[in-house]
């Protein structure tokens, strides 16, 4: 197939990240940011997360796949300073084996975030350890007030250190196309900060080998202060200031109008369709192709009434519309009925589904009568009399499987279900609620619902969108703002409007004023 | 007998002139009342609207004052004495028809045959 060829380069490509991955993690501090991934036909640019095949579990394993989504994928962004021209683009893409600058840039951000926080957090104690070792002799002697400032600093130490932990240190959930802005800010003021404080040291300290050690010891304690600082404004940039909700996103499906609102805070387009994404996997039902359209034999009813004969030679595209129009006008003026034959088949459809799920879920109850937990008490009594063969869960689920086989089938049928569930995939949930002690309709809920996309993942892939905006993607949201999240076969339409401003107003109810009286209809004798 | 509120009420009436029965220390005129604007007009058997607050007749001893001067069930007093009686609390409609000081009370009442007798007369002859 002449997709395997296409394909070839960027298989290579996967098995480097995979064993750089571990790498990467252990030493990561923060997301990798902006990087190109392979480019097919020079058109794209594409958000990509490592190792992962481009035809996926979840696209349809049907016929109806789109083999030439290549050409039909474009990313229309704005330009940023760090934006790659096109022809960085046709040139990156020519060097197709050399994958190893794309592997640098991948690589860069957290790379230089972790140099920069291990420079920072050694400074200071780099600050109070020259002079000891440089010009010991000519220090002034430093009592108590160094060894408090020694404590204070060793504990501000300990703090920076786990919350540097407990922030940046967690292994990256997206790959962004463009700089996380707020990321880069930060990282630039901490460069900028221990530059200067090293600056200062280098000038007034070192040199000319400075005898206050008080006032050293000081000035590393202020380091420490500040960078304690630069975390807070970290923590409220990267994960507070998003946390009150300001946009509600609608979310819609294109092929089967699946559609959600969520509420989100303050984020720029990439991070916002981050998030939305992240929604979209445990929200959304999975994208079942087979669903989607009308029957066909409803649909080219209407046109195949109509045999148009071309008389003369006239201009080919003049006779085609209106030949084209003819039978459009001439198809409205004939009776409809197509939707009286949708209806029906929709009956049909949905009563044999019925059927279907009800000889289901009397298999599988039946099924599950034939086993029971083997309990260790009577294992004396019984042995002696029948012994009963004992089975762990997987032969359990194997024994049990078989009655109700042919039931779960045709329901996955009826349901176009069939090329989600393996029979091996059914069987290790039947082992799994079995185990579990679960009664039938727990086994049968994962059939019977359409669940989330998440349940249909295997998660050592990673997933691949294309984020298309009108405007840059580090732009915050605004009102009014469009952009789509493109995969293979369908794509996510989101819109942005702003939450509406609450007026509250206050009434008092006193508890007493509640009062009532009985509708009288009262008669008097005169 | 709805009323257009703004506009007003016109009804066909009849006079009806009750002179009080001394029955021991009460002067009594033999029937009930009831309706009001503080009662609930859903309840009333007799009313055409349903939201009409008006003072209708429920009881007439037979035989009773009100009874031998014409009034019947179901009617509604329209005014007593010369006070309106459309737009008054039940017990403004008892104290008006019960004032000591009075011997005869004046009713203008109006029911639905009324109108009907009204409209058969006037249709039997035809306009020039």
């Amino acid at each position: 197939m002449d997709n395997e060829s296409t394909y070839s380069g960027y298989s290579y490509k996967s098995s480097h990240s995979r064993s750089s991955r571990k790498h990467r993690e252990r030493r990561d501090r923060h997301r990798s940011k902006s990087r190109d991934g392979t480019i097919r036909g020079d058109k794209s640019v594409i958000i990509q997360a490592p190792g992962e095949p481009l035809l996926d579990a979840e696209s349809t394993r049907g016929d109806d796949r789109d083999d030439n989504w290549g050409e039909t994928t474009t990313v229309v962004t704005g330009t940023s300073v760090d934006s790659i021209s096109n022809e960085d683009l046709t040139r990156i893409s020519k060097d197709l084996e050399d994958s190893s600058p794309l592997e640098c840039r991948r690589y860069l951000s957290p790379a230089l975030g972790a140099i920069l926080g291990l420079i920072s957090l050694i400074t200071p104690l780099a600050f109070l350890a020259l002079p000891q070792l440089l010009w010991r002799e000519t220090l002034d002697p430093c009592g108590t007030p160094c060894e408090g400032l020694y404590i204070s600093l060793a504990f501000k130490l300990l703090i920076l250190l786990i919350s540097t932990w407990a922030l940046f240190l967690r292994p990256p959930r997206a790959a962004l196309p463009r700089f996380f802005v707020f990321r880069c800010l930060l990282l630039a003021l901490v460069f900028l900060f221990v530059a200067s404080y090293w600056l200062f040291y280098g000038v007034r300290v070192l040199e000319p080998r400075e005898t206050d050690y008080r006032g050293i010891v000081g000035y590393a304690a202020s380091l420490v202060d500040a960078l304690l600082f630069i975390q807070y404004l970290a923590l409220v940039l990267l994960e507070v200031r998003h946390l009150q909700p300001a946009f509600c996103l609608k979310v819609v499906r294109t092929t089967d109008g699946i559609s959600r609102f969520y509420n989100v805070g303050h984020l720029s387009i990439q991070r916002a369709a981050v998030w939305v994404l992240d929604q979209y996997y445990s929200d959304f039902p999975v994208y079942n192709p087979a669903l989607l359209n009308l029957p066909k034999s409803i649909l080219t009813k209407k046109m195949s009434a109509f045999k148009v004969y071309n008389l003369g030679d006239e201009n080919n595209t003049n006779n085609s519309t209106g030949q084209s129009r003819a039978m459009i006008a001439a198809a409205a003026r004939r009776r409809d009925n197509s939707h009286n034959e949708y209806y029906y088949e929709e009956a049909e459809v949905e009563r044999r589904v019925r059927k279907r799920k009800a000889r289901l879920v009397v298999a599988v109850e039946e099924a599950f009568t034939h086993i029971k937990r083997y309990q260790d008490e009577n294992a004396a009594t019984s042995s002696p009399k029948h012994p009963r063969e004992v089975m762990d869960p997987r032969e359990a689920a194997q024994a049990i499987f078989a009655p109700m086989a042919r039931a779960m089938q045709k329901y996955l049928r009826a349901t176009r279900q069939q090329s989600y569930h393996t029979m091996e995939s059914i069987i290790n949930h039947l082992q799994f609620c079995i185990t579990h002690n679960m009664t039938p309709k727990a086994f049968l809920e994962r059939y019977l619902i359409v669940g989330p996309t998440l349940q249909y993942l295997d998660n050592s892939k990673g997933r691949q969108w294309t984020l298309v905006s009108e405007e840059p993607v580090t732009a915050s949201l605004r009102q009014g703002q469009v952009f789509c999240l493109r995969r293979l076969d369908f794509s996510l339409v989101v819109t942005v409007t702003p939450l509406p401003f609450l007026r509250l107003g206050e009434e008092f109810i006193d508890p007493k004023s509640h009062k009532f009286v009985m509708k009288l209809q009262s008669e008097t004798s005169v | 007998m709805s009323f257009v509120p703004g506009q007003p009420v016109t009804a066909v009436v009849q006079r009806i002139e009750i002179q009080k029965l001394r029955q021991g220390n009460n002067l009594i005129l033999g029937f009930s009342i009831g309706g009001g604007i503080d009662q609930d007009p859903g309840q009333n058997p007799f009313s055409e609207d349903k939201t009409d607050k008006g003072i209708y007749v429920t009881r007439i001893t037979s035989g009773g004052p009100a009874d031998v001067a014409g009034l019947m069930m179901g009617d509604k007093i329209m005014q007593v004495n010369g006070w309106d009686m459309t737009m008054v609390t039940h017990d403004k409609a008892r104290k008006r028809l019960t004032k000591k000081n009075e011997d005869v009370v004046r009713l203008l009442v109006t029911r639905k045959s009324l109108e009907e007798a009204v409209k058969h007369s006037m249709g039997g002859y035809p306009r020039p």
